[in-house]
């Protein structure tokens, strides 16, 4: 009746905001040139990396850890990522499998900093002890070679020259130079303690940069950048840009620009420049300020075309430089990334719940309800509020990497790197229990993704060796019902699962290779999605028809069809037809699909900023449509609003949108997180006198 | 910022306008009313402000209006052309134009020029130029032709200059674009290649507008771009064809396909109006782009179409939107960054974002819009000079600083500065200025000041480029080409600044009066002073009472002593302020300051101090606490000016009655200053407190259902 209205018809919102979830701060950034990604670490321990040609998509995450702080962050010779923190281990990720290679202690106490030499063999680290350790990289580890003169103080940050030659560390009050070779000290270049006239007690260099001119860049907790000759150990110029810190800096590839982060929550540009036009002598000048931290900003990089930074404020932000982006198009916009491009949240339909995953707990609610009715816009009166029904703990150090509640609400699930934990729940006059299944079998120690099937009797996890493992959920036992092993030649783990309503089909997606579609009933491979360039942010199979709706990162949908294994009309029609430039535009992933019980025609998709459901039985919007149209028709006809009507229907009330689904026909539930509320818990900025200065 | 504003239709009768729109609108001698002429056989007279017509004239059946229907200012009548040779004249009690006065001319007419101040000119189709007095006097005297065969007269405008007309037209031959300028009354003609560069497209419509001694012909090309080219009105050597190279202004901001053509207005020294096809759009619009920051200000959606042509008179413009005369008034500021920065387009639905551009550091040196145009435009330059083998205008105006009188140097230079500039350009400049520095020196009557004063206004030289310009001016005291430096350079050594200053302080008031000061940082609150107040005898009782009781009757109201007085008028003359605000604005290290600055007589540092106090408060009357004007200091130079001054002085100060007096009441108005921040630090914070109570009211809590209806 309400489709007859011409409208999408009128749903009753559960609109959420205690999901009290707060991003941790950003603690290092490293840009790798070749493979255009980015490695962002995390306070807690996690790290992400960003693919910057799929439009900065966060592809891949390595879990934190309590026990484990990354202080330092690099890419070394083949895009092998390591890090180091304070507990003194040295961290080689695997990127194929999203877990740790190994963790190596280097015996000297805390570790600062970290740098890969310029040929990518070498590993230097800064410890706490004063020492700066050389590390050879060799094909499956890496190996001890030899400590350098040793310093008094910790090495706080560390830059190798990039013939390899030499190299600049930034300990307290000083910056050594030294020779690789002889791995002895060359020059000490003192930093001046005094800030603003007034003597600090001590001068802390947080970041040195080598060029290869010889110019060492300082950066101290004075405020001063500053720039030295290497091979005099003399200061040459020094700008204080900030009242504060100075606590990170990277400089270009060309060496012609470079950045540095303030505690302000400033970043500065400088750049090279000609001192007079016909001249060849060029002079470092300060150049451009950017403010879009508040916060501290602990890190900083310099990709060819944009400055990067991040700090305890916790978003990214990648800051295009505008000379170097030749056209106005989605590369050239500043890009603030907050949230995970993953879910957090998951949700059992028939009892209501939803189950809020936080880096070392869970939390379980039940949405209130109401009997009201009211129009567009009413906020309805409670007739039951929402419940928060459990708070689980996890056990260990180690972050929640997934985690999941079953449709009927009486399963629930997660993982962190080294343990997987099952609960059985249940529900007895409002009170809950919680009953861990014990004796999990040995190889599910792990899941990247768990996935409850629909009608709550399969549970699918997808484990970090890429194999995808089936078990039978009886009531409080289970049992292994099998086991699709990484498909031939790749140990790429799948991080998205989607199984269909019948429960016949399953599709598990990789980081970049196509999606999967495995038949249950017969236990094989059914077929695999043509390959597209950007990775899967989404993944989710209709009820019925079977049509596996994809989502990238390039914000283009596909829907193919299982049984047919082939793109359905509808996906080629739009492929055809191009999406509206407006919905390419969109800078935040898709990062939940579902479909409508009774409407066929409808898919619902959301990212952090809009959700939308595409109806398609209507037409597709052109470039020359009104893509969002916020106001309802009013005085028009029925014929205008059929006419003007498309398959896009957008919605932007709530944001950031972190979750969204459908609970029953006319039932949706939205899961916000202002980001006022995540700044409110953040510690307080440098505050700035507003009055009298 | 430049806004359209609402437009309306002049006449509901759509007007006969043939597939070429119409011949023309044109003012009459009465504000308000326009002459419509159409593209057939009549002419409208509209009075705008009521949107009807208040007379009508038609030619007969056969003949047909060739040239739009002007208005002479002097005499209030009305001319037009048909049948391209018939010149008839008429005026507003007139009903037939076939009864009306008519003369048959030899030639056939382009077109009619009619301007205020001057008779209407005629110029005919082969080129020729006359008035109309003298036309009327012998209709059929013989036309010379002008332009050469093939050659096509393709659009033109007239130009005052001094209440002398001057014309320009453009022709066009087998795609190679000329320029004529021709001044009427001396009847020279100048003659100009246009020379297009690479782009080989077609010129659709023309503009131009006259800046001082240039005029600035903007073109728009068929690839949808904007050019401009720059064309002296006095040309240097009117027997040879020069050649005149145009610059990119606007990129690609109306699509290359228009179906009836693309035109192009002047509406001011920065805006632009478009009227056309936006690119990626089919539908024409009419669009107000900023020139000098490349921003599209605003624009309009004309879905009916337009026949591409667009006149503009005052603030309104006129342009056919499907078969009605439609007129839309426009306002355009004047352009700042902040106003430019604009908006987007409204609709961006439409896909056609405005095309901004960014300006990179290394460019901006070299005042230029685009590192890439510039190199474009040194290339052409270099094909150019090898096709040309004279030398560059920077060589020949060096040449002629050597020995040529001032008269023809300032013409050499204007030469040099109508040539878009090259990278090396602040090198050449810094070369002239040393150039006349250097035979300033030689012959102390030499003192080029114009010369100077337009090279400073470059913005490319610096202090370290040519170090004894400062020196020479201090010299010859010349104030004004001082003020010019402390404005435009960004390295003026502390010494120099403090030498400016000493000048400033001193200079007589018969020298101030003459000197020609850039005022816009004065504000006229301010400039009301009738006298200098210097000479007041120190330590002189204002207002009858003592020192003492003034203190206590200011402390007793909470304001200083003297306030009232004092931020009434300024202590110093209105031009002198000037100059002294061009120091404040100056940049300096304290630490290289202070030391010149204890050279200054007390005289002159109690006559700074009175007008940096008098600024003080003028600055807290406000609660932005600024000063009003363009450019008038901001508060922080004032206090850091003040602080610097003592430091300085503060011996001397405190041994001078008057200053002393001076001292104690900035000591006490600062106070008061100081504690009202500490109070209004206080109020942030509760206001803080507020803000948050008021935010958790807004809030709408943690959960709620509420009723979402997609349509």
């Amino acid at each position: 009746m309400l489709a007859a209205e011409g409208g999408m018809g009128e749903f009753k919102v559960h609109r959420v905001r205690f999901f009290n979830y707060v991003p941790s701060g950003i603690r290092c950034v490293a840009y790798n040139n070749q493979s255009n990604r980015l490695a962002v670490s995390r306070t807690d321990g996690t790290v992400e990396i960003y693919n910057l040609s799929a439009n900065y998509f966060q592809e891949k995450f390595f879990p934190g850890n309590e026990s484990r702080s990354t202080e330092a962050l690099c890419w070394a010779k083949e895009q092998r990522l390591f890090s180091a923190g304070l507990n003194g281990e040295i961290i080689e990720y695997d990127l194929q499998t999203l877990s740790i290679k190994y963790a190596m202690d280097a015996f000297g106490g805390p570790i600062w900093s970290m740098a890969a030499s310029p040929s990518g063999s070498q590993l230097l680290v800064g410890c706490e002890d004063g020492s700066v350790k050389l590390f050879q990289i060799t094909p499956d580890k890496i190996q001890f070679e030899r400590n350098f003169d040793r310093q008094k103080n910790r090495i706080l940050s560390l830059s190798w020259h990039p013939s390899g030659t030499h190299i600049a560390a930034g300990s307290i009050d000083y910056i050594s130079v030294f020779d690789v070779k002889s791995g002895s000290v060359t020059h000490k270049m003192h930093v001046d303690r005094q800030y603003m006239g007034v003597s600090k007690r001590k001068c802390i260099i947080w970041g040195v940069a080598f060029l290869s001119d010889g110019t060492v860049v300082s950066v101290d907790s004075a405020g001063k950048v500053q720039f030295w000759d290497s091979a005099t150990g003399t200061l040459v110029k020094s700008h204080l840009v900030a009242n504060a810190d100075v606590q990170s800096i990277a400089i270009s590839d060309q060496e012609d620009s470079l950045v540095v982060g303030t505690a302000e929550g400033t970043v500065f540009h400088f750049q090279l420049v000609s001192v007079t036009s016909n001249s060849i002598e060029k002079q470092w000048v300060r150049t451009k300020p950017f403010q879009h931290h508040t916060h501290d900003v602990r890190t900083v990089a310099h990709s060819p075309t944009a400055l990067i930074s991040g700090g305890t404020d916790t978003h990214l932000v990648i800051r295009p430089l505008m000379e170097k982006v030749e056209v106005k198009n989605y590369d050239a916009a500043l890009r603030k990334i907050t949230f995970p491009h993953r879910r957090l949240i998951s949700c059992s339909k028939k009892k209501q719940l939803l189950l809020f995953q936080f880096a070392h707990h869970l939390e379980l609610w039940q949405l209130g309800s109401t009997v009201a009715t009211g129009r567009n816009g009413d906020t309805l009166p409670l007739s039951k509020n929402a419940d928060h029904l459990l708070h689980l703990k996890a056990k260990g150090p180690e972050n929640i990497i997934c985690s999941c509640i079953s449709p009927c609400g009486s399963w629930m699930a997660y993982s962190t790197a080294s343990r997987f934990f099952l609960y059985r729940l249940k529900y007895e006059r409002g009170n809950i229990s919680l009953q861990r299944v014990s004796k999990m079998p040995a190889f599910l120690h792990s899941a990247l993704q768990i996935l409850f099937s629909e009608d709550s009797t399969k549970l699918f996890v997808a484990s970090n060796q890429g194999s995808l493992h089936i078990i039978r959920l009886l009531d409080g036992s289970f049992k292994h019902l099998h086991t699709f092993p990484s498909l031939s030649g790749t140990v790429e783990s799948m991080c998205l699962l989607a199984v269909s309503p019948d429960g016949n089909w399953l599709a598990a997606s990789g980081t970049s290779a196509g999606v999967h579609v495995y038949s249950i009933k017969l236990l094989k491979l059914h077929c695999t999605v043509p390959a597209y360039n950007f990775p899967v942010t989404a993944l989710a199979i209709a009820p019925n028809t079977n049509n596996l709706v994809i989502a990238h990162s390039d914000q283009q949908v596909f829907e193919y069809s299982i049984p047919d294994k082939q793109y359905t009309e509808w996906s080629r029609a739009l492929q055809k037809q191009g999406f509206h430039h407006l919905w390419l535009q969109r800078d935040t992933p898709i990062t939940h699909i579902s479909f409508h019980p009774k409407r066929p025609m409808h898919i619902l998709l959301h990212d952090a900023y809009m959700f939308c459901i595409i109806d398609k039985s209507l037409p597709l919007p052109n470039d020359k449509t009104l893509l969002y149209n916020p106001i309802p028709p009013t005085n028009e006809s029925d014929v205008i609003r059929r006419r003007t009507a498309h398959a896009f229907k957008i919605s932007k009330l709530y944001k950031p949108l972190l979750f969204m689904d459908l609970l029953d026909e006319r039932t949706l539930v939205a899961v916000e997180r202002p980001l006022d509320d995540i700044i409110a818990q953040l510690p307080p900025p440098i505050k700035k006198k507003k009055f009298g200065t | 910022m430049a806004a359209l504003e609402e437009e309306f239709t002049l006449s509901a009768v759509h007007l006969g306008a043939g597939p070429d729109g119409l011949l023309g609108v044109e003012p009459s001698d009465r504000a308000d009313q326009f002459l419509v002429t159409d593209g057939g056989r009549s002419v409208v007279l509209y009075k705008v402000s009521d949107q009807k017509p208040l007379g009508s004239w038609s030619v007969k059946q056969g003949q047909i209006i060739t040239c739009p229907a002007v208005c002479n200012f002097q005499t209030g009548e009305y001319i037009v052309v048909h049948d391209n040779k018939v010149l008839r004249i008429w005026n507003n009690e007139d009903g037939d134009l076939g009864k009306v006065f008519k003369a048959t001319l030899s030639a056939e007419v382009y077109r009619i020029y009619s301007t205020q101040g001057t008779e209407p000119i005629v110029l005919f189709k082969e080129g020729a130029v006359r008035g109309l007095e003298a036309l009327l006097a012998e209709p059929q005297q013989k036309i010379e032709s002008v332009i050469s065969e093939e050659e096509v007269i393709r659009w033109t405008k007239i130009f005052m200059i001094l209440r002398h007309p001057i014309l320009l037209f453009i022709t066009e031959k087998h795609e190679t674009y000329f320029a004529y300028v021709q001044t009427v009354h001396s009847h020279t003609l100048s003659k100009y290649t246009l020379v297009l560069g690479e782009e080989k497209a077609l010129i659709q419509s023309f503009t131009a507008s006259m800046d001082r001694k240039l005029i600035s012909l903007i073109t728009l090309c068929s690839d949808g771009s904007v050019y401009e080219a720059l064309i002296p009105t006095h040309p240097s050597d009117p027997e040879k064809t020069q050649r005149v190279v145009r610059s990119l202004l606007l990129k690609g901001i109306v699509s290359g396909n228009a179906r009836n053509g693309a035109a192009v207005a002047t509406l001011d020294q920065d805006h632009v109006a478009v009227l056309g096809p936006a690119p990626e759009a089919s539908k024409e619009c009419l669009s107000i782009w900023n020139t000098k920051f490349q921003t599209l200000q605003t624009s309009k959606e004309l879905p009916q179409g337009t026949s591409g042509q667009l006149w503009y008179y005052g603030e309104i413009l006129f342009m056919l939107h499907g078969k009605f005369l439609t007129v839309i008034p426009y306002k355009c500021e004047v352009s700042s960054l902040a106003g430019a920065l604009g908006k987007l387009k409204h609709n961006q639905d439409q896909g056609t974002q405005a095309v901004t551009r960014f300006v990179s550091w290394e460019t901006s040196q070299e005042c230029f819009q685009n590192s890439e145009q510039s190199k474009r435009i040194l290339r052409r330059r270099k094909s150019e000079m090898s096709i040309q083998p004279e030398a560059p205008a920077s060589k020949q105006l060096l040449s002629s600083i050597k020995k040529d009188s001032e008269k023809h140097i300032e013409v050499e230079l204007r030469k040099f500065l109508a040539t878009k500039r090259t990278p090396g350009c602040h090198a050449v400049i810094g070369d002239i200025v040393t150039g006349l520095l250097g035979r300033s020196k030689a012959e102390p009557l030499f003192y080029p000041r114009n010369c100077l004063a337009q090279l400073i206004q470059t913005c490319a030289l610096s202090y370290s480029l040519c170090p004894g310009l400062m020196e020479v001016a201090l010299e010859k005291k010349d104030v004004q080409i001082l003020q010019l430096c402390l404005q435009h350079f960004p390295d003026i050594p502390e010494s120099a600044t403090c030498a400016c200053l000493k000048l400033f302080l001193s200079i007589s008031d018969s020298s101030l009066k003459e000197a020609d000061v850039h005022m816009e940082s004065v504000s006229a609150s301010s400039d009301g002073a009738p006298e200098e107040r210097m000479e007041q005898q120190p330590g002189a009782v204002e207002n009858g009472s003592s020192p003492a009781e003034a203190d206590c009757a200011a402390a007793a109201n909470g304001r200083p002593p003297g306030t009232r007085e004092e931020s009434a008028s300024s202590p110093v003359l209105p031009k002198r302020a000037a100059l002294l605000n061009a120091v404040l604005h100056s940049a300096y290290s304290e630490t290289f300051l202070v030391p010149h600055l204890k050279d200054i007589p007390a005289q002159h540092v109690t006559l700074f101090l009175r007008y940096l106090y008098f600024l003080y408060l003028k600055c807290n009357e406000n609660a932005t606490m600024t000063l009003p004007g363009i450019h008038p200091p901001t508060l922080n130079q004032i206090m850091d000016w003040i602080c610097l001054l003592l430091d300085a002085n503060f011996t001397v100060v405190v041994m001078i009655p008057e200053a002393k007096r001076l001292l104690l009441s900035l000591y006490k108005f600062v106070k008061s200053q100081i504690s009202i921040c500490s109070e209004l630090n206080k109020i942030e914070i509760s206001f803080r407190e507020l803000q948050k109570l008021n935010q958790e009211k807004n809030n709408r809590g943690l959960y709620s259902i509420e009723v979402l209806e997609l349509f």
